[in-house]
């Protein structure tokens, strides 16, 4: 069915060279591919972008859980899981007898909620998910450059998930090493899970190169006539950079998995020391391997991944306040420059998350330089999108008040950032709950709060329909609030010394029971500290509570939602200038790009926005004797 | 619906979109093959030992020849399409095929050749090291009862076993070794050391894109060859683009061999 | 950087029907000088390989690295056409190539640095 285009520029229908096959008889749109086809097997970008969103969304909601059971577990070390703790016991056996959640699952679950949120749902939902609706929207293509890669690609992490879900309920369970899978633990823990962990990763990392080439592939090759690279919607250049990230930085952390798999499997040493023992025996490896090794190979791709889940969600806050602001994004220019800076120095960074490691003092001053710089256009993008606000005339629906949030939000995670980023204060704060309300904040309310910017505003293009506003502002404001009583505690908590992973809360360390014991009482967790728990458990399962108007509001919406029409926002860019929803093709007539993106409130034109690829002679104009 | 620039490069880039969605991929193998050679150097340069002379060079540049030849009969199958000479397209790539299945079984024969390759630690601090040649009916290494026989050597130091380069002609004879003096027995496996460990994972992803290479280029050699009928452009550029993921193995390989095999 | 014609590349389109043998016997000739330079590459690391044992393994493995570079090179400009490639490709392999060497290099580096007198 693939017709030879020969036609450039203007690529319109009618110079569109039909080759005829026995298919081709009336066009091309008028057979039904059916059910399957159309909705499971599609190779419609628009089809894939809703795939992977609802799956990452599901499995937020499921990493949701697990952190909640784990909050419980800290709170109230020890006592059952009040509702659902029989049915743990029931399903998971033993390592939840009574109900309670012992140390091995909540290991578990701690690793599990890190590797599901980050790999299974932040990121195929900000990169994959938006990425495949919106990109070949905004660039005026018809679909992304591979179509049935791109169904692969669904594939494959539909397929990795399934392992990783499926991990739980292997005998021993899920993977317990951390998200970060550091060896020897990863390997040493006799166990299964580790096995699915890394065989669910190199699915999911596979699914994200093939994104990845796909996306790249797709901003370069396939952009409309007109649309040139500075004309791009910032939220594309954004994906374009994330893009690289995913393709350049994953392949070393499927290496190492690969060497991870071979250690578990095949009982290589790639990352075993000499003399290893494992509960006081000599393990019967031949040894030579480093730890470190593994360490640098993951964090490798780990920092450039931290920059792939806030990317997309710069990108969207950035379209949706240029367009609520009725007014140009200030410093387009700067952003861009500011996100290729962002990429390429994203790669020379990884070891500030390794301080602790026994580095020496020249190679972590490099780490440390690297690590001030790059900080640099994080603030330029943030500065440019805040003095963006200046002057516009701003309208406070769902997706905007989400997007305001995310600046000061972002903020607050970027600059608790920076005294991680020094070793001389890492080695205070380094694993302790600074670190999580640090990346937290940058991811939750942080990139979070991006994407459901982005749900609430694309909406409309995809059903027709928008989101109900109150219900909207209701989440909203819930959600700030919550997640704000969630993390800022635990600064407070980090600082005074509480390390991550503990699974009884800290309670083994806290001054109370070092008083008991008659232990040393200097550096226990005081008792203000370790309450802050109980606080945090309220708070996070309030924030579960508040994300149901939200479920509610999303599926209701699509078929009761209030009707709109094609570009409800009065958006400039291109993705709300096709039919709603757009159809198979996307565009009625092949776009042209005569202007930016953000021709918002031009003077002397008769409406606040030029839409990209309106012709110059048709733009309305106020008549001179009108002024 | 058609996307545009299949066949016909775009004009401001001067590519297809396949092509530079190969060069990306190939980008993103740079970039693993890369990981895994970092692990390799950082493991030799924190290793107290490391082999020299365990793999067989004649074995290695045999390979060598297979593979570079095929990269060339690749190269001209692409020509062939190029020009319209669709039977010299399906003979040069027919030779692809086969040397890639000569080059898998060469490996196939320098594993199985480690596979049956043991270093055996005895009782009185010495080592026996050979290939099997035959375990005697009651040989149980639990039990502690029977014999295994080698063709190899005994040797007091075990890092005789390590640098073979520096000894000139090894003599190797039928070894045999009770069981009830064998302390640890093992195969030159991944798990032997880290040389043999990096050695079979770098090999063995190799062979695996290899494999996946010859099976797409079966495929297009095959039934996919039917498109050349209808499309011969796309299928010129399907050519090319399976082509550079061949020369890409090429390339891994020519590094593989001097790394593995002559460092 | 725009596509140089060498003598070797046909026209884009593939439907002449005359000088096809010519055509592909400048690939078969360029071929055919590319596989003798992978051999005599690889015959010289062997040579390489096989010096006595004055010379050090530290400068066996730089000289065979540096040959094994050149017969890459020979490799991806000649069988993969890099030397006629599109700028954008270029771009796309230098910055790789750049990352590949800040992953192996500050790595290696880091494993070499650390601080010392830490044990007694």
């Amino acid at each position: 069915m693939d017709k030879i285009v020969h036609q450039f520029p203007p690529y319109r229908k009618e110079d569109v060279h039909h080759a005829h096959d026995e298919h081709d008889d009336h066009g091309h749109e008028h057979h039904d591919p059916g059910f399957w086809a159309k909705y499971i097997f599609s190779t419609d970008h628009k089809a894939i972008g809703i795939q992977y969103g609802f799956t990452a969304l599901c499995f937020m909601l499921f990493g949701f859980f697990l952190m909640i059971m784990m909050r419980w577990q800290i709170a109230h070390p020890g006592t059952p899981v009040p509702v659902i703790g029989p049915l743990l016991a029931k399903v998971l056996g033993n390592v939840a007898a009574g109900g309670v959640i012992s140390p091995e699952l909540y290991n578990s679950f701690g690793a599990m909620h890190g590797t599901i949120m980050v790999f299974l749902g932040i990121v195929p939902l900000a990169f994959a998910a938006f990425g495949n609706y919106v990109v070949p929207l905004m660039i005026g293509a018809v679909d992304m450059a591979f179509p049935r890669v791109n169904m692969a690609s669904y594939q494959a992490y539909f397929l990795g998930g399934l392992v990783m879900f499926v991990s739980f309920f292997i005998p021993g369970g899920a993977a317990q090493a951390g998200w970060t899978s550091y060896s020897p633990l990863a390997t040493t823990i006799p166990t299964h899970g580790q096995l699915f962990w890394i065989i669910g990763m190199v699915l999911l990392i596979s699914s994200s190169l093939l994104g990845a080439v796909n996306f790249i592939a797709t901003i370069i090759q396939l952009r409309a006539p007109g649309m040139t690279w500075m004309r791009l919607p910032w939220f594309v250049w954004a994906q374009f950079v994330t893009a690289f990230l995913l393709l350049l930085a994953f392949p070393p952390l499927e290496a190492a998995a690969i060497l991870q798999l071979m250690d578990n499997v095949a009982h290589t040493s790639f990352f075993l020391p000499t003399g290893l023992a494992v509960g006081g025996q000599l393990a019967g490896v031949s040894g030579g391997g480093s730890p470190l090794l593994w360490q640098h190979l993951f964090w490798f791709l780990g920092h450039p991944e931290v920059y792939v889940l806030i990317l997309p969600a710069m990108g969207i806050v950035c379209e949706i306040i240029a367009c609520n602001t009725r007014k140009p994004i200030w410093g387009y220019k700067s952003l861009v420059y500011a996100v290729l800076a962002i990429g390429f120095l994203s790669f020379i960074v990884w070891a500030h998350h390794m301080y602790m490691t026994g580095m020496g003092t020249k190679i972590s001053a490099f780490f440390q330089a690297t690590t001030m710089i790059i900080s640099i256009p994080s603030v330029i993008i943030l500065t440019c999108l805040f003095i963006s606000l200046w002057g516009g005339s701003i309208r406070f629906n769902t997706p905007m008040l989400f997007a305001l949030a995310f600046l000061p939000m972002f903020g607050i995670g970027g600059l608790t950032g920076l005294p991680l980023g020094f070793n001389v204060s890492d080695v205070h704060l380094h694993d302790t709950y600074y670190i999580i309300a640090h990346f937290h904040y940058v991811v939750a309310p942080g990139t979070i709060f991006g994407l459901f910017a982005g749900i609430y505003y694309w909406f409309p293009k995809m059903t027709g329909r928008k989101m109900n506003e109150f219900w909207g502002r209701v989440h909203f404001w819930c959600s700030l609030i919550f997640m704000n009583l969630v993390f800022m505690p635990m600064f407070a908590q980090g600082m005074a010394g509480m390390l991550r992973r503990m699974s009884d809360g800290g309670a083994n360390y806290s001054a109370a029971v070092n008083a008991r014991s008659g232990a040393e009482v200097i550096g226990g967790l005081s008792e203000n500290i370790m309450s802050l728990h109980v606080w945090i458990l309220w708070a996070a399962i309030a924030l579960g509570i508040a994300q149901i108007p939200f479920i509610v509001n999303l599926f209701w919406s699509i078929k009761h939602g209030e009707k709109v029409g094609d570009n409800p926002w009065n958006s400039t860019t291109l993705e709300w200038q096709t039919p709603t929803p757009p159809p198979h093709g996307n565009f009625l007539h092949a776009p042209t790009v005569y202007r930016g993106p953000y021709e918002y409130s031009v003077p002397g034109h008769a409406t606040d926005f030029t839409p990209q690829n309106e012709p110059p002679e048709h733009s309305p104009k106020i008549p001179a004797h009108a002024h | 619906m058609d996307i545009p620039y299949t066949v016909q490069p775009r004009p401001d880039t001067g590519i297809y979109n396949a092509k530079v969605g190969i060069w990306l991929f190939l980008a993103s193998e740079v970039m693993l093959f890369g990981g895994l050679f970092s692990a390799y150097v950082l493991l030799r340069v924190g290793a107290d030992r490391w082999p020299h002379g365990w793999l067989d060079v004649r074995f290695g540049t045999l390979n060598t020849i297979i593979l570079a030849l095929s990269a060339i009969t690749t190269l001209l199958a692409w020509a062939a399409c190029k020009v319209g000479q669709f039977g010299k397209f399906k003979f040069f790539h027919a030779c692809t095929l086969l040397l890639a299945l000569s080059f898998l079984s060469v490996k196939m024969y320098e594993y199985h050749d480690k596979w049956i390759h043991y270093e055996i630690t005895l009782a009185d601090g010495t080592f026996a090291d050979g290939h099997l040649v035959e375990k005697s009916a009651d040989f149980d290494l639990a039990k502690k009862t029977g014999t295994v026989t080698l063709h190899g050597r005994i040797v007091n130091d075990e890092n005789l076993l390590y640098d073979l380069r520096s000894q000139k002609n090894i003599k190797l004879d039928e070894v045999t070794v009770p069981a009830a003096n064998i302390l640890k027995m093992e195969n030159y496996g991944p798990w032997h050391n880290t040389f043999l460990a990096i050695y079979f994972t770098l090999t063995g992803l190799h062979a695996l894109h290899i494999l996946g290479g010859s099976i797409v280029i079966g495929y297009l050699w095959g039934p996919g060859s039917k498109m050349y009928k209808k499309k011969p452009e796309q299928f010129t550029n399907r050519i090319e683009v399976s082509g550079l993921f061949w020369h890409f193995v090429d390339l891994v390989w020519i590094f593989l061999f001097p790394v593995l095999y002559l460092t | 950087m725009s596509e140089s014609k060498t003598t070797s590349e046909p026209s884009p389109t593939g439907t002449e029907s005359h000088g096809h043998a010519v055509d592909l016997n400048n690939y078969i000739r360029t071929c055919s000088y590319v596989f003798v330079a992978v051999i005599c590459a690889t015959a010289l690391m062997i040579w390489i390989s096989f010096l006595p044992e004055h010379y050090t393994w530290a400068l066996k493995v730089t000289l065979i690295l540096a040959v094994a570079c050149a017969n890459a090179f020979v490799v991806a400009g000649f069988l993969m056409h890099l030397i006629s490639e599109k700028k954008m490709i270029y771009t796309l392999l230098a910055f790789t190539v750049f990352f590949f060497a800040g992953l192996m290099g500050l790595t290696l580096y880091a494993l070499q640095d650390f601080p010392t007198g830490t044990t007694h």
